[in-house]
């Protein structure tokens, strides 16, 4: 990259800068515009899949994920908008039909990030039916658990196994409503011989899908590790 | 000027959202004086009279009987409010959906070493094979969610509906919790 070339664009009407590399939500986050996300975590790669972060863009007819959008010399870009909000509140009341979330029972409970982004937009209720699916808990493991009802596929436990911890013990199987994750090739938690059980997968959960075994209805409060912090370390061990 | 016309309705639910209206403490003496109460599981009236301003239904709906009685409170109120997660989502009673009521049943009355092991029926209405939320059946004018939700919330909402401020009506309440 050449040396740092600063952009300026518009953000909900406010005159911000950023470097060329910098994505949207970066700049955003830079200057207090909150954006809502989900996938997203600082420190692992994004993937933009969970579009929660769809803002739009003067001159594009569709709504782009503010995450993996680097930002452009004279941007317009609006975070809010009846249309985003409305986009916003389905996708989550789309994540609650899909699978079996029952905050009240929940091991996440009033920490969940779910739970605080429904709460957040104003969703009230679910207007889709819900599917019910019967899905199983893997509790092989010696220490934590994974609960498939409560997972969002966001593969932020995928990210930061591979990318952090090196190890690329998470993946996903399966296509589209029927995808799970999974660990090694489709082996009980417990068994897997690639999982260092660092734990790290279960704090950057958003949700309860991941926790560590024992807790019980709203006491899996989750330690977020800084992961830049960590990566900047051990960069640093490594030169 | 009359007073409103409140109901509350106890569907599939534990009753908690009930208690947690009661957890308004003094804050009833305000209530019981701008509502006329007229069908509640806390007041003895057996059949739901006519010409229903606000109705709170706590609890989803599980049998045949709950939908019928939704329907008919439907028909006979103004403002239908969804008080609570069962109302609101199915919550913890809609967690039978996954496995079906049979096996549910089963499991529970006969596979757990009971001590006198059969499915009870008598005098009770057969569970409907999914617990659904109020919205799958009749319109919801106001949804509240929370598991309960707090006196706080139920009280500003009871009090806007009253004064007819619903119209910008924003609680700070959620699932769960």
């Amino acid at each position: 990259m050449t040396a740092a070339q600063i952009l300026t664009l518009t953000i909900d009407g406010k005159h911000v800068s950023g470097l060329a590399h910098e994505t949207l939500l970066q700049v955003a986050l830079e200057n207090d515009i909150a954006i809502p996300t989900l996938c997203c975590l600082e420190g692992l790669s994004n993937q933009g899949s969970c579009r929660l972060c769809m803002v739009e863009i003067a001159g594009t007819t569709k709504p782009q994920p503010a995450c993996v959008t680097l930002i452009q010399e004279g941007m317009v870009v609006i975070t809010q908008s009846e249309n985003l909000r409305t986009y916003r509140r389905t996708i989550i009341e789309l994540l609650f039909s899909e699978r079996n979330h029952i905050c009240a029972v929940c091991v996440a409970n009033e920490h969940c990030e779910l739970q605080t982004l429904a709460r957040d937009l104003g969703v009230d209720h679910i207007s889709f039916p819900g599917r019910y699916p019967a899905l199983p808990v893997d509790a092989s493991h010696d220490r934590f658990v994974l609960d498939h009802n409560r997972c969002i596929l966001c593969t932020r436990c995928v990210r930061v196994c591979a990318e952090i911890e090196g190890a690329h013990t998470w993946d996903i199987q399966g296509r589209g409503i029927r995808s799970l994750i999974t660990a090694d090739f489709n082996s009980p938690w417990g068994q897997s011989t690639t999982c260092t059980s660092c734990g790290k997968c279960v704090q950057v959960c958003p949700t309860g899908a991941l926790f560590e075994k024992g807790r019980s209805v709203a006491e899996m409060l989750k330690k977020r590790p800084s992961l830049p912090y960590l990566v900047s370390n051990r960069t640093r061990e490594q030169q | 000027m009359n007073k409103p016309r409140l109901a509350t309705l106890w569907l599939d639910g534990c009753s908690g959202c009930h208690m947690s209206l009661l957890d308004t403490d003094e804050r009833l003496l305000d209530l019981a004086a701008r509502v006329d109460l007229v069908y509640s599981p806390l007041v003895d009236c057996k059949l739901y009279p006519e010409a229903v301003d606000i109705a709170c239904i706590e609890g989803a709906v599980s049998t045949a009987e709950d939908e019928c009685r939704l329907r008919s409170v439907r028909e006979r109120t103004k403002c239908l409010i969804a008080l609570g997660d069962c109302a609101v989502t199915g919550n913890v009673p809609a967690m039978r959906n996954t496995w079906g009521t049979d096996t549910v049943l089963r499991s529970v009355y006969l596979e757990r070493e009971a001590l006198a092991a059969r499915i009870p029926t008598e005098d009770l209405p057969l569970l409907s094979d999914k617990a659904l939320p109020l919205h799958t059946f009749v319109k919801v004018d106001f949804f509240l969610p929370g598991c309960p939700p707090s006196a706080d919330t139920i009280f500003s909402a009871l009090t806007a509906l009253i004064e007819g401020r619903s119209a910008d009506l924003r609680l700070n309440t959620g699932f769960g919790t």
